[in-house]
């Protein structure tokens, strides 16, 4: 597997560069978007609940932005990854590549979209004074735990949807359950006590939390938190791929 | 003479199921009422052959006889519902040109993408980017996007691609039909070039002219069944005097 995975780096990278060039393909301002994009969803996001809402939250625009940021990388890549076995379905038919390529490379092409907004990021946080410290490099290992987990529900959603197409409505009522379920404009403490649960069932939750320990609170996150998100992120590989290798054969039929 | 290619007791099955269930409710309704009835449709029953190196082959059958289905199962992208299929070396399939063409993306972007997908390196490209584009004949189109070429310079793109690699064996699915008559005979020549250098080639064609012209062995497929393989002319003029 691991030489097949070196034959084909090249085709990953293509794909990739394929993904972010047709994204902004006759857009002006071309990648900009994806620093530009967080950006005003936060600035609106922000004068709403600043003005409306008003909770005490202090540093509330990088508060939101760090709670954005891995919701967006997490429903962007998975939404993404799932349609991809449907949309290559006219070279699946026709050349022999492995097929755990196509959400690979998607849920890629969501990190490298991901990269890009993290200057925005970096900005904001000069912007408002946070303090930066060395500490700021352990963000990296929320976010490499998190694509791992994309990639492994990538794959599960991309090979259930050549089944049953529905998956497309039905998991965009389920993105819309978890932006609320997850907290990215809200304080945690405003969750009632006995509601709690529902908020710890939400894998994102441990993602977001270890992020803004880092970036926020400028704390590195303790080893239960970090073990629990590899948890969380080698068991959805596992059952991802597990699921995908059992299907893949049977895709060719129903594309 | 060194097997390249065995194709053993290969059949391949498909479920023609009445309508196709897509959708959770259907799936459920369908099982409830035990209507998720499966006809079962045998495309291809027991067809063993070997492929020796260097061999041309042809495949000739009517329409529905699984000419196609074989050669996606020897191209790897179906797998066959038992037997079994060897196959060594690289295989370039063009089983239909510019399978893996981005619309919105230039001829330029496409090499790359596509190339890729056949298994090249980047470095390979490059070095053999003017030799896709000068038989290609596309040296005014480089930058456009491939969503405004007319279906000859699509195939002939395509086709540059598949071939500027010497791979051990070359799958050919009427490609050559596309294009017009100048372009045919390159394609032609560049398929003789191959054959020189030693390469396996497996054609599907229904112009029997071609098939003549260039295999040495034809395979004749009929309802999924192996009819007949051998020698080019003796089953040529069967095939021809059956029609």
């Amino acid at each position: 597997m691991f030489q097949e995975m070196r034959k084909y780096r090249n085709l990953v990278e293509e794909l990739v560069v394929r993904d972010i060039k047709t994204k902004y393909r006759r857009s002006i301002l071309g990648v900009v978007w994806s620093m530009l994009n967080p950006l005003l969803m936060m600035f609106i996001t922000a004068m709403v609940f600043s003005q409306l809402f008003r909770f005490e939250i202090k540093n509330f625009a990088l508060y939101l932005l760090t709670g954005q940021i891995i919701f967006t990388f997490y429903s962007e890549a998975t939404n993404f990854a799932m349609g991809s076995i449907l949309q290559n379905s006219s070279l699946i038919k026709k050349v022999y590549v492995p097929k755990y390529l196509f959400p690979f490379s998607r849920v890629a092409s969501c990190g490298v979209n991901l990269c890009f907004t993290l200057p925005a990021m970096l900005a904001i946080m000069i912007y408002t004074g946070q303090t930066i410290s060395f500490k700021i490099l352990f963000a990296v290992v929320p976010l490499v735990l998190l694509f791992i987990f994309c990639l492994g529900v990538g794959m599960l959603l991309s090979a259930l949807a050549v089944y049953f197409r529905d998956m497309f409505h039905l998991y965009g009522v389920a993105l819309a359950a978890l932006n609320y379920a997850t907290p990215i404009f809200y304080p945690i403490s405003i969750v009632p006590q006995k509601y709690i649960w529902i908020m710890k069932l939400n894998p994102l939750y441990y993602y977001l939390q270890a992020f803004r320990d880092v970036v926020y609170s400028n704390v590195i996150p303790d080893m239960s938190l970090m073990g629990l998100c590899a948890l969380l992120a080698i068991v959805a590989l596992v059952v991802g791929y597990y699921c995908f290798n059992k299907l893949q054969n049977q895709f060719i039929l129903y594309i | 003479m060194e097997t390249v290619v065995s194709v053993k007791n290969v059949s391949m099955k498909f479920n023609l199921m009445e309508e196709k269930v897509d959708t959770f409710k259907e799936y459920i309704v369908k099982l409830l009422k035990g209507k998720l009835l499966f006809n079962e449709f045998v495309a291809l029953n027991d067809v063993s052959f070997d492929i020796e190196k260097g061999d041309i082959i042809g495949i000739v059958g009517f329409n529905g006889a699984g000419k196609s289905t074989m050669l996606k199962i020897l191209a790897g992208v179906l797998e066959p519902s038992c037997g079994s299929v060897t196959v060594k070396g690289t295989i370039a399939p063009l089983i239909e040109v510019g399978a893996g063409f981005d619309p919105e993306l230039t001829a330029r972007e496409n090499i790359f993408l596509n190339g890729a997908i056949l298994g090249h390196s980047r470095q390979f490209l490059q070095e053999h980017f003017e030799e896709i584009i000068d038989f290609a004949e596309l040296h005014k189109f480089v930058n456009v996007p491939v969503k405004n070429f007319s279906s000859g310079m699509y195939a002939r793109l395509g086709f540059a691609i598949a071939t500027v690699v010497d791979a051990d064996i070359l799958i050919v699915d009427e490609v050559l039909s596309v294009g017009d008559y100048r372009f045919q005979e390159k394609c032609e020549k560049r398929i003789r070039d191959m054959i020189n250098k030693g390469t396996t080639i497996i054609i599907v064609s229904h112009d029997i002219g071609m098939i003549e012209r260039l295999c040495n062995k034809v395979l004749w497929l009929d309802c999924g069944v192996k009819k007949d393989f051998g020698e080019t002319q003796k089953i040529c003029d069967e095939y021809k005097n059956c029609q």
